[in-house]
C-alpha cells in the first residue's frame, strides 16, 4: 500500500455504507477537538471517529479496521489521565459518549446492566432508591464511563473497603480486535474456564472493546460516618493511619492532603478546613450502626493520640459532603496555587509513607518545584501533584524529572508505577522499572491470543510490541492427547 | 522417560521415576520432579518441554480428581518442596509465599498477628498453589471474595521455562495486564504457579451463625430478605438433605458487641425460630465429607435463582451445600451414582443454571464418570480461551484435557 491514507479512506467508505451520516466525524475542525483525553499535553487528531450508539456501530467499525490494517481506539468520557484513549494519527477512534443506557437493574440479582458509555454516578443514582450502589467511585465519577472504569480497573476513595472494578464488574460483552463479538464472565459468580474477563478488565482498552457491561450492586450500608482530623504535620497523619489499620478496622475511606493540598482546596472550594494543619485526614466508617459507632470511637482515639488537634463529625449528609469537596475537587485546585502542575499516580506499601513523604519534598527541594499530596492513605495510594510554572524556564523539564523520580521512588520501595490512572501511552516507558523483559512479553502473550496483529489501541501500556507470529519450536505433529482421542485440535 | 529423570537429577534437581502413589487418573507418570525454587521450577520445564514431556503439577494432591481426565503423565511436578513463607508485612497486610506452601500454615502463620486470608479451605490440606489453580472457595466469599479479588501478585512459569511476574505486593495496582487473574482457576493449563501474594484482613474479635430450618416454600422470601439487609453478614450458607428441610445459617462478624446487637436484627429478619452457635455442627465451609469418593457438581446461579436451582437440585436426590448469598451451590450425588444418572442430572441441570445466569460442572467424580461425562459443560467465550492457551502452552504441554473444551 504506498499511499498511507487509502486504509483509513476504505474504512471510511465501508463504514459509509453502514453507519447513520451523524455517525462519522472527518471533518478536520471537529476531529481536532477529540485530540486528547484528561491528559492534555499529549495531543495527536484521529484519521476519524465513529460516534458509537450501539454494540453493532462498534462492530462495523472494529470490523472495518480489521479488514483494512487500520488501528482503533475506544473513547468513554476522556476523563483517563494517561493518555489511555489518546487517539491514533492514522486510525480509527470509536466514540462511547453517546452509548450510554442502563439496560436493566435487578436489586434482587444484585446485578445492573449497562451500556459503556453509561456514567458512572449515573449507575448508583439509579439504584439508590432500592438501596443499592455501584462501589467503584473515582473522583471523576460525575463524568468518567463504566467502559473507562473497565478499562483502567478504577477505583477511588472507598477501594480500600469495597475494592476496584474489578471485583465489581461480573460479566462484559466484548467486541474483539477482529470483530468478533463475545461474552466474558456471567451474571453468576465463576464462569467455567479462564477468567478472561478479570484480564480484560484493567487492559486499557489494547483487548478489544466493551459494549455491554454488568455490573454488582453493593447494598447501602445501614450507617456512615464521616470525620476530619487537623495535624501538624504528614508524619503524624501517617502514624493516625497506621494506628487505626494496625487495629483490625477497615475504614470505607482514608484520605490524606498536605499542607499545599489544604491550601489549593481552599482557594478553589472554601472547604474550611482545620486552620494551621500540616496535614488533614478524612476517613469514612461504613456497615452497621454498632460497629460504626465503635470504629468511629477507636479511629478518633487512635488520631488524638498521634496528635490531631482538631476533630470533626460530620453531623449529617450536608457536612459529609463538605469534609469531601476539599478533598475530591484537590487536582483542579491546584490550578488556583500554580500555573502548571503534572498530576502522579504512584503506590508504595503503606508502612512506607512517612519516609516516602520526607524524601519526596527533598527530590522537589532539590529541583526547585513544589509537591502537593493528596492520596488514599489507607492503601499507599499516592497522588502527588508537581506544581511548577512553565514560563519559568527549565520548570517544565524540572517538573517532568520530579514527577519520574517519585515513580523511582515508589518501586525502591517495593510499589508500582500506577494505583489506578493505568499506564496509558504516559508510562508505558516505566514499565520496564518494574518489570523484566519476560514479564512483559508474557503480558503480551496475552495480547496475542486478542489481537495478533496489534491494531487495539497501540502504543499504550507496553513500551515494545511483541511480535505475534509462530512461537519458536512449536509442535506440528500429532499430540499425545489427540492421539488418546481426548482433546481436539485447536 | 527415565531420561528425564536421569537429566534432572544431573542438574542438581530432586527427581525419581514415578511411583503407583503418584498415579494420577489411574497412570503413573514416568518422572517426579521435586524443585525446590522457582529457578528449579523453571530448569525442570525446560528439560520438560526439549522432551515434549505432558507435565501435571501436584502440590499435597487433594484436588488431582478435580476437572477432566489428564491423559498419560510424563513428568509430575512436586511443588511440597517449595513450601516458604517468603514475606509477611503484618502492617501493610500483605503475604507473599512460595505455592508449595500449605493453605493451613499460611493462615496459621498470618493468625499470630491477628489477619487472616479470606479464603477458606473447602479441601482440607492443600497448598497455595492448588487452591489458586482450582479457584477453591468457601463460605467467607460472600464478604472477603474470593482468589482473584485477593491475590495481588504472583510468579509463573511457562511450559517453556519462561519465569514472568505480574502484579506486585501492594494492594493497588494497574501496572501492566493481571496474570494472576488468568491463572486463578487455570487448572495448571497455563503456566506453573510458583509464588504468590495476598492481601490479608483483619480478623475479627468474634463470630455467631443464626440459623433456621426453613420449609421449602419460605426459602426464597428469606433469601430475599437476608440478601437485602443490611446486616453485612460474613457468610450465608444453606445445607439441604434430600428428602429433609433446607437449612439457612447467616454468619456474622464483627466486635463482640455489634455482632450480639446483629444476631437479634438478623434473629428478627428470619421470622421464624432460630438458633445461634458459635460454629455449626456441619462443615459450612466443605460441600461434603472430605472421605466422600462421589461426584460433586457445582452450581451457579443468579441470586433470585438460588432457591429454585437449589429445590431442583435436592429433587433429583443431591445433597446441597454452598453459598447461597453469592449463587454458589455445591451438590453430592450418591457415591455410589452411574455415569448415565449423573449425566441425566446434568441435562436437567444445565439449561436450568443457564437460564439463570450460571452453569452447572462437574467439580470431581470418580475416573469412570470423568471419563464419560462432560465435566465442564458448554462454555462462553471458548474461542478466545483456545487462544490463550496456544499463546502460553503452545506444545500443549500442561496438564492437557483437564480444562474446558479439552484444553
Ligand atoms: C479530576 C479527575 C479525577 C480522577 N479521579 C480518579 C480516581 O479517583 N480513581 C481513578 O481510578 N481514576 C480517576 N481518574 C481517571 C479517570 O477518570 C478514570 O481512569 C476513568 O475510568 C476513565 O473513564 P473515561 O470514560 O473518561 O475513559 P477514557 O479516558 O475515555 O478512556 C480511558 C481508557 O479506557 C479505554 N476505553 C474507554 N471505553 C472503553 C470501552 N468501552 N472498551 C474498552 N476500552 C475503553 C480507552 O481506550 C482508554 O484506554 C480521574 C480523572 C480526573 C480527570
Amino acid at each position: 500500500m504506498t499511499d498511507p491514507k487509502a486504509p483509513i479512506a476504505a474504512v471510511t467508505a465501508q463504514l459509509r455504507s453502514v453507519l447513520a451520516s451523524g455517525a462519522i466525524v472527518d471533518d478536520p475542525t471537529q476531529l481536532a477537538t477529540y485530540d486528547c483525553d484528561g491528559l492534555l499535553h499529549y495531543r495527536v487528531t484521529p484519521a476519524l471517529v465513529v460516534l458509537a450508539r450501539t454494540a453493532d456501530d462498534v462492530q462495523h467499525a472494529v470490523r472495518a479496521c480489521a479488514e483494512h490494517g487500520v488501528p482503533f481506539v475506544a473513547r468513554g468520557s476522556g476523563t483517563g489521565l494517561s493518555g489511555g484513549a489518546l487517539p491514533h494519527a492514522d486510525g480509527v477512534l470509536i466514540v462511547m459518549s453517546g452509548f450510554r443506557e442502563i439496560r436493566s437493574v435487578s436489586a434482587r440479582d444484585q446485578r445492573a446492566v449497562v451500556d459503556p458509555g453509561v456514567i458512572n454516578l449515573d449507575v448508583s443514582t439509579r439504584t439508590r432508591p432500592e438501596g443499592y450502589y455501584f462501589a467503584p467511585d473515582p473522583s471523576s465519577q460525575q463524568v468518567c464511563s463504566i467502559g473507562g472504569n473497565v478499562a483502567e480497573n478504577s477505583g477511588g476513595a472507598h477501594c480500600l473497603k469495597y475494592g476496584f472494578t474489578a471485583t465489581h464488574v461480573v460479566a462484559a460483552e466484548v467486541v474483539l480486535p477482529d470483530g468478533e463479538r463475545t461474552t466474558l464472565g456471567g451474571v453468576a459468580p465463576d464462569a467455567p474456564g479462564y477468567d478472561v474477563l478479570g484480564a480484560f478488565v484493567g487492559s486499557e482498552g489494547t483487548l478489544g472493546v466493551a459494549t455491554e457491561v454488568t455490573v454488582r450492586l453493593t447494598r447501602t450500608p445501614a450507617a456512615v460516618q464521616t470525620f476530619l482530623a487537623g495535624f501538624a504535620d504528614t508524619d503524624s497523619a501517617g502514624a493516625a493511619v497506621s494506628a487505626i489499620i494496625g487495629a483490625g478496622i477497615v475504614p470505607a475511606a482514608i484520605e490524606m492532603m498536605d499542607a499545599l493540598a489544604i491550601e489549593a482546596a481552599e482557594a478553589a472550594v472554601a472547604c474550611n478546613y482545620p486552620e494551621g494543619a500540616g496535614a488533614v485526614l478524612v476517613v469514612e466508617l461504613d456497615g452497621p450502626e454498632h460497629e460504626v459507632q465503635t470504629e468511629l470511637r477507636e479511629s478518633e482515639a487512635h488520631c488524638r493520640t498521634a496528635g490531631a488537634f482538631e476533630i470533626r463529625i460530620a453531623a449529617d449528609d450536608e457536612e459529609r459532603q463538605a469534609i469531601w469537596r476539599g478533598r475530591k475537587s484537590a487536582f483542579a485546585a491546584v490550578g488556583r496555587i500554580s500555573p502548571d502542575y503534572i498530576v502522579q499516580d504512584g503506590v508504595i506499601p503503606r508502612t512506607a509513607l512517612p519516609e516516602v513523604l520526607r524524601a519526596m519534598t527533598v527530590l522537589a527541594r532539590e529541583r526547585g518545584v513544589r509537591v502537593a499530596n493528596v492520596f488514599h492513605a489507607g492503601d499507599g495510594n499516592l497522588h502527588p501533584l508537581v506544581l511548577f510554572d512553565e514560563r519559568v524556564p527549565g520548570q517544565g523539564d524540572a517538573a517532568e524529572e520530579t514527577s519520574g523520580a517519585i515513580l523511582d521512588l515508589c518501586l525502591a520501595h517495593g510499589g508500582s508505577i500506577t494505583g489506578e490512572h493505568g499506564v496509558g501511552a504516559d508510562k508505558a516507558k516505566h514499565m520496564p522499572k518494574m518489570f523484566t523483559d519476560a514479564d512483559l512479553d508474557t503480558m503480551q502473550l496475552v495480547r496475542c491470543a486478542f489481537d495478533p496483529t496489534g491494531i487495539s489501541n497501540p502504543g499504550k501500556v507496553f513500551p515494545t510490541p511483541r511480535l505475534c507470529g509462530e512461537v519458536p519450536g512449536k509442535r506440528n505433529a500429532a499430540h499425545p492427547v489427540q492421539d488418546a482421542g481426548l482433546g481436539e485440535v485447536f | 522417560m527415565v531420561a528425564l529423570t536421569t537429566a534432572l537429577r544431573d542438574t542438581g534437581i530432586d527427581a525419581a521415576d514415578g511411583t503407583p502413589a503418584d498415579a494420577l487418573d489411574g497412570q503413573v507418570p514416568a518422572c517426579v520432579a521435586r524443585p525446590t525454587s522457582t529457578e528449579q521450577v523453571a530448569a525442570v520445564l525446560r528439560e520438560a518441554s526439549a522432551r515434549d514431556a505432558v507435565t501435571v503439577v501436584r502440590g499435597k494432591g487433594t484436588k488431582q480428581t478435580l476437572g477432566g481426565v489428564c491423559p498419560a503423565t510424563d513428568l509430575l511436578i512436586d511443588t511440597s518442596a517449595m513450601d516458604r513463607l517468603i514475606e509477611h508485612q503484618p502492617g501493610d497486610l500483605i503475604v507473599r509465599v512460595e505455592a508449595g506452601m500449605p493453605l493451613a500454615a499460611l493462615q496459621e502463620h498470618v493468625r499470630a498477628s491477628g489477619q487472616r486470608l479470606g479464603l477458606d479451605e473447602p479441601v482440607p490440606g492443600g497448598t497455595v498453589g492448588g487452591a489458586l489453580a482450582t479457584n477453591t472457595s468457601g463460605a467467607h466469599r460472600l464478604q472477603l471474595g474470593t482468589a482473584r479479588d485477593l491475590l495481588i501478585g504472583v510468579t509463573v512459569v511457562l511450559a517453556d521455562g519462561t519465569v514472568a511476574r505480574s502484579g506486585g505486593k501492594v494492594v493497588k495496582n494497574v501496572a501492566g495486564y493481571d496474570l494472576g487473574k488468568l491463572l486463578v482457576g487455570s487448572y495448571g493449563t497455563l503456566a506453573v504457579i510458583t509464588e504468590a501474594t495476598f492481601r490479608l484482613h483483619p480478623v475479627p474479635d468474634t463470630g455467631r451463625w443464626v440459623s433456621a430450618t426453613v420449609r421449602t416454600d419460605a426459602l426464597e422470601p428469606l433469601l430475599a430478605r437476608l440478601c437485602d439487609s443490611q446486616l453485612a453478614p460474613a457468610a450465608l450458607e444453606i445445607d439441604w438433605q434430600p428428602h429433609g428441610s433446607a437449612t439457612i445459617a447467616l454468619l456474622l462478624e464483627g466486635t463482640t458487641d455489634g455482632v450480639a446487637g446483629r444476631v437479634e436484627a438478623a434473629t428478627a429478619e428470619f421470622a421464624m425460630p432460630t438458633t445461634v452457635d458459635v460454629d455449626l455442627d456441619w462443615p459450612w465451609s466443605r460441600p461434603r465429607a472430605t472421605d466422600d469418593p462421589g461426584t460433586l457438581l457445582k452450581l451457579t446461579c443468579r441470586l433470585g435463582a438460588v432457591a429454585e436451582i437449589a429445590t431442583a437440585a435436592v429433587e433429583l436426590g443431591l445433597h446441597l451445600r454452598g453459598s447461597a448469598g453469592t449463587g454458589v451451590l455445591y451438590a453430592a450425588a450418591p457415591a455410589d451414582a452411574s455415569a448415565a444418572s449423573i449425566a441425566g442430572m446434568l441435562q436437567l441441570l444445565r439449561p436450568l443454571t443457564a437460564r439463570s445466569g450460571g452453569a452447572a460442572v462437574v467439580v470431581t467424580a470418580p475416573l469412570a464418570i470423568r471419563h464419560d461425562v462432560d465435566v465442564w459443560g458448554p462454555v462462553s467465550g471458548l474461542p478466545i480461551m483456545r487462544r490463550l492457551k496456544e499463546q502460553f502452552d503452545p506444545g500443549r504441554l500442561l496438564a492437557p484435557g483437564r480444562f474446558v473444551g479439552g484444553i
